[in-house]
């Protein structure tokens, strides 16, 4: 298995394990994530790497490196992992995660963050075993929609 | 969530069979290392047999076995046999049911919950070994083996 950097001919395999996982096919999505992080010019700190195994990608992982979000220093973020179901419990997503890892911390960064819905118990428990605790910040949302909102149409 | 003595109890348990899954670890060696009364503790140890976690092996040499997949097992596959998991009920029982007060201080009471379920959700056994492990070395053994009470 090899782990490199994603080039345009592995979308097509990126969009198809997502859509596996997802139910969703979203490829005008993966095109936009391709643009911002598969061709990212050198020292953007994004990467959006591929693993390949027996010529196929068995799978995938973005992060990018965030500065100063509320006052916090730059940070590593992973947004995207997805492993071929076929070709789990095979290491590939450790490979993938150790890689990041390495090359965040050739660019100096000491944390690698995430954020998960708490429902999807599977990859929660892949980054658990990784090593990733509980994160001293808390996720927080509202709804924009409620019974008395007004919303004015653009003109 | 707040645990009672007996999921602690099968959680600290469950620990020590999946640390060392080829031996038979006898229930009366385990009794001794939490300070719990062996009778206490079979009660815990067959619940978690009738749930495939463990296997009672008897005779010489017996003892109780590690028998599910560390791997997949996770923390709350043990809590929820112990533990009520339904949504906390309001506390009044006024006449009119329950006031906006307890609805708000219901739903900040469930935030908390689903934050506590969703980490047992996700802590597997594999990884409270790897945790464990980590915290080797430099806690004192009192803290190691505490007494369950």
């Amino acid at each position: 298995m090899t782990v490199r950097a994603v080039r345009r001919g592995d979308l097509d395999e990126v969009i198809a394990i997502d859509a596996s996982v997802t139910g969703i096919e979203k490829r005008s999505y993966w095109q936009r994530v391709y643009r911002r992080y598969g061709i990212a010019a050198r020292g953007e700190q994004r990467w959006f790497l591929v693993a390949l195994a027996e010529g196929r990608v068995a799978g995938f992982l973005i992060g990018e490196v965030r500065d100063w979000e509320f006052g916090e220093p730059p940070c590593g973020w992973v947004f995207a992992i997805d492993i071929d179901p076929k070709a789990r419990q095979a290491g590939i997503g450790s490979r993938l995660l150790e890689s990041l890892s390495t090359s965040l911390r050739r660019a100096g960064v000491r944390k690698l963050r995430t954020l998960l819905s708490r429902e999807n118990t599977l990859i929660l428990s892949f980054f658990r075993s990784q090593g990733m605790t509980a994160a001293p910040m808390i996720p927080l949302e509202m709804d924009l929609l409620t019974d008395n909102a007004h919303v004015e149409p653009l003109r | 969530m707040r645990l009672q003595v007996n999921t602690m109890l099968a959680l600290y348990s469950v620990i020590e069979f999946a640390a060392d899954p080829q031996r038979h670890i006898p229930a009366a060696e385990i009794a001794e290392k939490y300070s719990v009364s062996p009778h206490h503790l079979a009660k815990v140890l067959a619940e978690l047999a009738r749930a495939g976690i463990v296997e009672s092996v008897r005779g010489v040499g017996g003892g109780y076995r590690f028998t599910a997949n560390v791997r997949r097992l996770t923390l709350m596959d043990v809590i929820h046999l112990f533990e009520d998991l339904a949504p906390p009920a309001s506390q009044r029982r006024d006449a009119g049911g329950p006031t906006p007060v307890d609805l708000a201080l219901e739903s900040v009471l469930s935030e908390i919950d689903h934050i506590a379920k969703a980490t047992f959700s996700s802590i597997t056994l594999a990884t409270m070994l790897q945790l464990v492990a980590r915290k080797k070395g430099g806690a004192p053994s009192e803290a190691a083996h505490p007494a369950i009470s």
